[in-house]
């Protein structure tokens, strides 16, 4: 298990060195310029340092270690410093937003919270929903359950965030009034009557991301079931007179869970995606409504920094996928 | 030929006449009602954008101040003659804040919106079949196209999409105009981005077609590989490819709403779905149709086509046909 383990992680690296390559060398194409928004006034030569200073035309060769080196020795070092107030990192340049001109990382470390909270909350509600679903579904196969629940996870995947969301918005904050169309971010816990508008601005963006989220879960779910349900040793356990909830809760689901578990893992990472437009819809200002304000405003570095973060997640994520496979399918594990 | 021999020999004639596994497909996937009507409705919304605009009276990009922020006929048939509804069956749908047909505007977006699906679907199957059956046909090439799948698989593909859209909006926008520039970009965008699902699967078809024994023959009269993968292993794999078409489609009809709705995609004014829907968000409170039509038109449209992928996947797994 750990060979299998070490070569998975081995294996990662030249990923993640590829994957850094391309959205590097995709982003020295491009047209922008950081002194782009500076007033006339400043002199040329001014400007040309101030780029310089930036870091602005520099060689692919000499740039790319570069910013390797910043990202992936001098963050971590102030994420050190941070923890247990060291000063390892004292001295080093990090990547400087060009939009803010301050750390790329301050800024990702201040909008994560909002997004993780809102993807995480929906990440739980969705697995909750779907996995009973799924069990059922399979269990009554054809019967009308099924037959919604089949519907209901079409509908999921085919309508889109941007317009579920605005619909919901539509409904609950516009005609009923309920629900406050806006996240505000500034809200502070602190007690009950906080707490319940804290949860009433949740609602539906969780719900948003989850029903997504759900149907995809849940269609795994019931043809994984359905795959266990027909095998020889549910037979042999209803022989041998085991209760039904027994057999099916106990044998088929533990089975069934092998492949749904890699694909909960999997969907991790993609549900940041997904939460770009989300985020997007309901003015949460995280991770993704930050990409979205770097790309408009033509900040590299910090675009830059965010889509190899995305990377980051989803090579972390397969990774402990295929691991979780091996642990949980002795099959698997070929060492 | 099979029937003159039987006819010789005197065994029993089937009863019907024999049917062509195209036939048997047909069957099939009429009888699953969400793919009929899927396709039903796919049919509709193609001739509702392309012919609709022939029929329809009204102008998208013409102006008319006058008749400007009309409510749909359903909100002016629900409040009553006497409010003060600005309504007209001149304009069922409405109109916009400069007096264009809403209706009018949904016909022209939905054109771009489909046009982008299709091609950018195309692509997709097309890049997606050509590394697929290379990397199952050739055993030197399927390590190393297979990594690269693994590797764009590996790729964060919203941001990638966007960034790229970002870089090359400019330059092409210079050489081909505003809209064919832009079209060019999203479609080819997001071809290159969705063709790793229809390599896998071609792939894995096509290692196990080619241990079998009809491709063995056509090896042994001399058949040059050329022939034996457009003759022998393409009219296999079709049914894989006609599944990832369909999810193909779906999924390219999304990701073009998704960029427009961000407000990367075609220009101002260049109304697709998406645009339609973002640029509405705005003046949600007072004028919902506007964001609910386009909407309706995104997820109908997916849904049916989601609906047909499935009853094709039913309908071409032998498996299942007979039942």
């Amino acid at each position: 298990m750990l060979t299998f383990t070490i070569r998975r992680l081995i294996l990662a690296v030249p990923t993640l060195l590829f994957i850094s390559l391309v959205i590097y060398s995709l982003l020295e194409f491009a047209p922008g310029d950081p002194m782009a928004n500076m007033p006339l006034t400043i002199p040329d030569e001014v400007k040309q340092q101030m780029r310089e200073a930036l870091g602005v035309g520099q060689p692919i060769w000499i740039s790319f270690p570069k910013w390797l080196y910043q990202f992936f020795i001098v963050e971590p070092l102030v994420l050190i410093d941070g923890i247990f107030g060291s000063t390892f990192s004292e001295g080093q340049q990090r990547i400087i937003s060009w939009q803010t001109r301050s750390p790329v990382m301050d800024i990702v470390a201040e909008r994560l919270p909002q997004t993780l909270w809102v993807v995480g909350t929906a990440y739980v509600v969705a697995i909750l929903i779907a996995l009973p679903i799924g069990i059922y579904s399979a269990y009554r196969q054809y019967s009308v359950f099924d037959q919604a629940g089949t519907f209901v996870a079409m509908v999921g995947y085919s309508v889109p965030p941007f317009f579920s969301g605005v619909l919901v918005i539509v409904i609950f904050s516009v005609n009923l009034g309920w629900l406050p169309s806006i996240y505000d971010t500034t809200l502070e816990v602190v007690d009950w009557e906080t707490f319940k508008l804290q949860l009433k601005q949740m609602i539906m963006p969780v719900m948003v991301l989850a029903l997504q989220i759900t149907s995809q879960i849940s269609r795994f779910m019931r043809a994984s079931m359905l795959d266990n349900l027909k095998q020889d040793y549910v037979r042999t356990a209803r022989a041998k007179g085991m209760s039904e909830w027994t057999v099916v809760m106990v044998h088929v689901l533990r089975n069934s869970m092998i492949p749904v578990v890699t694909v909960i893992a999997l969907g991790i990472p993609s549900i940041f995606g997904g939460a770009i437009i989300t985020e997007q819809v309901f003015k949460v200002n995280g991770i993704g409504q930050l990409l979205i304000t770097a790309i408009q405003a033509n900040d590299l570095p910090t675009v830059q920094t965010l889509t190899f973060v995305f990377a980051i997640l989803i090579v972390l994520f397969n990774l402990l996928a295929d691991v979780l496979y091996g642990i949980l399918d002795p099959r698997i594990r070929y060492d | 030929m099979t029937d003159a021999t039987n006819a010789t020999i005197g065994e029993k004639m089937p009863e019907a006449p024999a049917r062509g596994r195209w036939a048997d497909v047909w069957r099939q996937f009429r009888a699953h009602r969400g793919a009929f009507w899927g396709m039903m409705f796919l049919v509709f919304i193609t001739l509702f954008v392309t012919v609709g605009p022939l029929i329809w009276p009204h102008d998208p990009t013409a102006l008319d101040i006058r008749s400007k922020d009309m409510r749909p006929f359903y909100v002016g048939l629900f409040a009553g003659e006497d409010s003060n509804v600005k309504w007209s069956w001149e304009h069922p749908l409405g109109t916009d804040n400069l007096g264009r047909d809403l209706m009018a505007k949904l016909m022209l977006g939905g054109q771009v919106s489909l046009a982008v699906g299709w091609v950018a679907m195309l692509l997709a199957l097309f890049l997606g079949a050509l590394i697929g059956v290379s990397a199952g046909f050739f055993k030197s090439l399927d390590g190393p196209l297979m990594r690269m799948t693994d590797l764009f698989l590996a790729l964060p593909l919203l941001p990638l999409l966007l960034v790229m859209m970002l870089l090359f909006r400019e330059p092409l926008r210079a050489t081909f105009g505003s809209e064919t520039g832009t079209f060019i970009l999203i479609v080819v965008v997001i071809g290159i981005t969705s063709w790793m699902q229809t390599a896998r699967v071609v792939r894995g078809d096509v290692l196990a077609l080619k241990e079998r024994e009809f491709i063995l023959a056509a090896r042994s009269i001399g058949t040059p590989s050329s022939k034996i993968i457009s003759r022998h292993l393409l009219p296999n794999v079709m049914s894989a490819i006609m599944v990832s078409a369909t999810l193909g489609l779906a999924n390219a009809i999304i990701t073009e709403s998704a960029i427009s709705f961000l407000g990367l995609g075609f220009p101002p004014d260049f109304p697709t779905w998406g645009k339609l829907l973002s640029d509405a968000t705005s003046r949600l409170q007072r004028f919902p149709e506007r964001v609910i039509w386009p909407g309706v038109a995104i997820s109908f449209t997916v849904l049916a086509v989601n609906y047909m992928g499935d009853g094709l996947r039913d309908a071409l797994d032998p498996r299942i046909r007979g039942r």
